[in-house]
């Protein structure tokens, strides 16, 4: 019986997408059409693509070959589990931005919506042809249509310089990853001597000689480390998601990072052969750096969206973290710690989709009520934007790594996967190792504090600016859309065994090994990855108790206390006017961070003198990559360029001597 | 060499060398009259080469392609540019960049390269002309050295004729000569080419009141 198998159902989920981003073309100025009808029809469409994603987890893997593409090279198409996991991801999280983005888009704001629909509905399917993609024309296509897209999306509002540079930044290192990417199939097909089979399979099948597949490894890193924002190549991150809309932010973070995580994945573990040991060393010490990167320099941002533009990159540095100790623990055949590893990077991604997705949508919420979108001034927003408020809490617990939310059963896998890495047969690793635990600790640390940073500062105290009493809260779609993505960080966070059980189709066919016999056996309340004796992790007790401990403490203080608290302005210390303005700013709040971590910033500052008529006090925190790495690069371009422009004198007799001169070298060279 | 070179190779293999003279002459010569003669010259030897290669041979094509060299390249072309340099008044000399013996010399050199690199070339092929291939190489050379050398437009399409010519001597030496069809095409190209360069010496000459080219200096965008 022909049944509509998975594959197909994306495939018209990929087409419907398309056509919906058509309908919004053909009528580019009907704001109302497009945002209350073509944005939640693509929401549908996206929780139907989830729903089957879930469903074909565990199952045997389908193909399909399309008619199009170039003749005798049709699109090969495959959906097994490691896409399936994504395409859950994709099918998701998309639904949640795309409800919010109904209520966000509006008239008069650079790009016409039409035109801005049509843009998000083909980067969402070509999101999901990356995924789908067999073979390495097919891969590319979408990959490129896919940064394509995107980047028009970044360039929203091009009207604005900066804008204009940040999208050529991200293009500009787009292209460099997708030449790394390219590369790295052609290595992979066996370059000349080998079969030429473009297709995944054919990849598979090719034995490489551990120097070409290390190049083949390297080159993938490299360029899907471009597009998720690895050191040294992150720069475009936090200038392009500040740069975007808030949803489209939401869904380059939250999803598009994910897809070359996906890549790394698929070229590393499934296409390129066995690993090395040391290929796993080298996407450890890079994610720990980029780790570290991130999280120290999200700390010091004062814009809220750069805030979590760095944020991303330190996720995605723990995401490298966890694909390097899989990586080793594969390349030794312990399997079932690789397992756990694999299975820490498939619920980071998870997680992180979900709650910075949501975070960057709240930040979305709040500059359309504020337009502002500067820490220094919001402050107090949780008065008037209650329900925006407190599901950027869910967020924000979630980004800390704190129990009971999603980030924290992630945080909590990756570190126990690396308290077993002493049983590595290698000295060397295992004396490194354990440092490298200790940095992701101190990771994890700083990241609560830049949380604590973006929510205390925005929704927390009094308002620094008069204009911030007239903000109102999300409207309808855009809370439907934030409680959406919010259910899902909490249900990640409270129901880690349904989860894991669900990834372990995914860890099973990279691998061989998963963590389902030993989560099965605990039910779905209780996480013990590898044996309750090690460690075990109740969700529904920490969250028992935190709502407890909260009520109880409510209670208390309501019922003991309520009535004898005397109100009356703070000690002033003698100064008798104290405004909103006196509160901690965001550059005070992370002067500690700045001043223990002061090498790692490049920072120019502006102190006040006591001679000033207006003393000010500024900071300006630096990429040190910018300045050590892409302006020397950049300046050697121009001056190679300069060089360059000097063979074209003008004169024709150098003209005709240039051509002679090769005639000559090349009779001379290429003699019989 | 020995003496049993047949008295035909040793025929093409005079042409050739006269040829090659021919060339060297055009190198060192000043006057823009002299040089157009010395061009026709070298058109009427290599019909003369071409058509003791089609007696020797018996091809019948050959006989087409040396017919056509003669009416060309030795009459029509320097016709064409006689006509050229009379409409458009050029009288007096040839100004060169480098003078004519550092020309010569380089010249020299440039002879033996060519010899040297088609020494290996003519050894694979069978032909009773296959001698002549350095000559042809070495004249395509000085041709192209012509060009660099020379300042006037109207010289450096001469030496850009002449350049076909070497390689229509290459072409019968190494092969005799090509198909009949990429004969004639290549013959329409060269009149068409000159035709048009000629219809360009006019623009220049109004654009830039003269035929030097290196007022065309002017022309690349910063």
């Amino acid at each position: 019986m022909p049944s509509l198998l998975a594959i197909d159902t994306l495939l018209i989920a990929a087409c419907v997408w398309a056509i919906l981003g058509l309908a919004g073309l053909m009528a580019p100025r009907k704001t109302r059409f497009i945002a209350k009808t073509l944005f939640p029809l693509g929401a549908l469409v996206s929780v139907l693509a989830g729903i089957v994603g879930l469903a074909s987890l565990g199952a045997t893997s389908q193909t399909a070959v399309l008619v199009i593409g170039l003749p005798d090279l049709p699109f090969h198409l495959r959906l097994d589990n490691l896409s399936a996991i994504f395409v859950t991801l994709l099918g998701f999280v998309s639904a949640g931005i795309s409800i919010f983005a109904a209520g966000y888009f509006r008239q008069g704001e650079g790009t016409a919506p039409g035109l801005l629909c049509f843009e998000y509905h083909i980067f969402l399917a070509s999101m999901l042809l990356v995924l789908l993609a067999d073979d390495a024309y097919a891969f590319m296509v979408a990959w490129e249509t896919m940064a394509l897209s995107s980047f028009f999306l970044v360039t929203t509002d091009h009207r604005h310089e900066t804008i204009r540079r940040a999208g050529f930044l991200y293009l500009l290192i787009a292209h460099i990853g997708a030449i790394a990417i390219l590369l790295s199939f052609g290595v992979m097909t066996g370059g000349a001597g080998g079969s030429g089979d473009y297709s995944f399979a054919g990849m598979r099948a090719q034995q490489l000689s551990p120097f070409w597949s290390s190049a083949a490894y390297l080159l993938a890193l490299v360029g899907f480390g471009a597009k998720a924002g690895l050191l040294p190549l992150h720069v475009w991150l936090p200038e392009a998601h500040p740069a975007a809309p808030s949803p489209v932010s939401a869904l380059m973070s939250g999803v598009m990072l994910k897809t070359a995580i996906y890549g790394l994945l698929r070229v590393s573990f499934d296409l390129v052969g066995t690993p090395i040991w040391w290929w796993g060393v080298v996407a450890l010490a890079i994610g720990l750096a980029t780790a570290l990167f991130g999280v120290l320099y999200s700390t010091v941002q004062s814009d809220m969206k750069r805030l979590l533009a760095y944020s991303s990159i330190e996720n995605i540095g723990l995401l490298a973290i966890g694909i390097g100790l899989a990586l080793i623990f594969h390349s030794y055949r312990m399997e079932a710690l690789a397992a756990l590893a694999l299975t820490a990077v498939f619920y980071h991604c998870l997680a992180h989709a979900g709650f910075k997705s949501l975070l960057f949508l709240c930040t979305g919420s709040v500059l359309h009520a504020t337009k502002e979108r500067s820490l220094g001034k919001l402050g107090g927003l949780i008065h008037r934007m209650p329900w925006v408020a407190w599901l950027a809490l869910v967020g924000v617990i979630a980004s800390a790594g704190l129990p009971p939310l999603s980030g924290f059963v992630s945080e909590w896998l990756l570190l126990q996967s690396f308290l077993f890495s002493p049983g590595l047969p290698h000295a060397w690793l295992n004396m490194v190792v354990p440092v490298a635990a200790a940095v992701v600790a101190l990771v994890a640390a700083l990241a609560g504090f830049a949380m604590v940073k973006f929510y205390g500062i925005i929704f927390l105290g009094q308002m620094r600016e008069d204009s911030l009493k007239d903000a109102h809260d999300a409207g309808v779609w855009e809370k439907a859309g934030l409680v959406w993505l919010a259910l899902i960080t909490v249900l990640l966070g409270i129901m880690p065994a349904t989860v894991i059980l669900r990834i372990d189709a995914a860890t099973r066919q990279l691998l061989g090994a998963g963590l389902s016999e030993h989560v099965r056996d605990h039910g779905w309340w209780m996480l013990a990855p590898i044996s309750p004796e090690r460690a075990s992790y109740e969700s529904v007790i920490f969250l028992v108790t935190i709502v407890l401990s909260v009520w109880l403490g409510r209670w208390l203080v309501h019922h003991l206390y309520h009535g004898r608290g005397r109100r009356s302005a703070a000690w002033d210390c003698g100064y008798h006017f104290q405004g909103p303005r006196a509160q901690d700013t965001a550059e005070g709040f992370s002067q500690p961070i700045r001043r223990i971590f002061e090498p790692m910033f490049r920072m120019q500052r502006h102190l006040p003198t006591a001679r000033d008529r207006e003393p000010y006090y500024s900071v300006q925190v630096e990429d040190h990559f910018w300045h050590w790495l892409y302006l020397p690069i950049a300046r050697l371009a121009a001056w190679l360029s300069m060089r360059i422009t000097t063979l074209q004198g003008g004169r024709i007799a150098v003209y005709l001597m240039y051509s002679f001169i090769t005639l000559l070298l090349l009779l001379l060279v290429a003699r019989p | 060499m020995s003496a049993t070179i047949p008295l035909t190779a040793q025929l093409i293999n005079l042409c050739a060398s006269v040829i090659l003279l021919l060339t060297f002459a055009m190198l060192a010569q000043r006057r823009v009259m002299q040089l157009i003669n010395l061009f026709a010259l070298q058109g009427f030897m290599l019909f003369l080469s071409t058509l003791v290669v089609a007696v020797t041979t018996g091809q019948s094509h050959l006989y087409w392609s040396a017919g056509l060299t003669l009416l060309l390249k030795a009459l029509l072309l320097p016709w064409i540019l006689n006509r050229l340099m009379h409409r458009l008044q050029i009288k007096g000399e040839v100004e060169a960049l480098i003078n004519i013996p550092t020309t010569m010399l380089v010249g020299i050199g440039l002879v033996i390269i060519a010899f040297n690199v088609a020494l290996p070339i003519s050894q694979l092929s069978h032909t009773i002309t296959r001698g002549t291939l350095g000559i042809a190489l070495a004249v395509v050379m000085l041709a192209f050295l012509m060009m660099i050398t020379r300042r006037k437009a109207i010289s450096q399409v001469v030496g850009f004729l002449s350049m076909e010519n070497g390689l229509f001597l290459a072409a019968t030496s190494a092969t005799y000569g090509m198909p009949m069809v990429v004969e004639l095409g290549i013959a329409l190209d060269v009149l068409v080419g000159a035709l048009i360069l000629g219809v360009f010496f006019f623009q220049i000459r109004d654009q830039f009141d003269s035929l030097d080219i290196h007022h065309m200096e002017r022309l690349k965008d910063n």
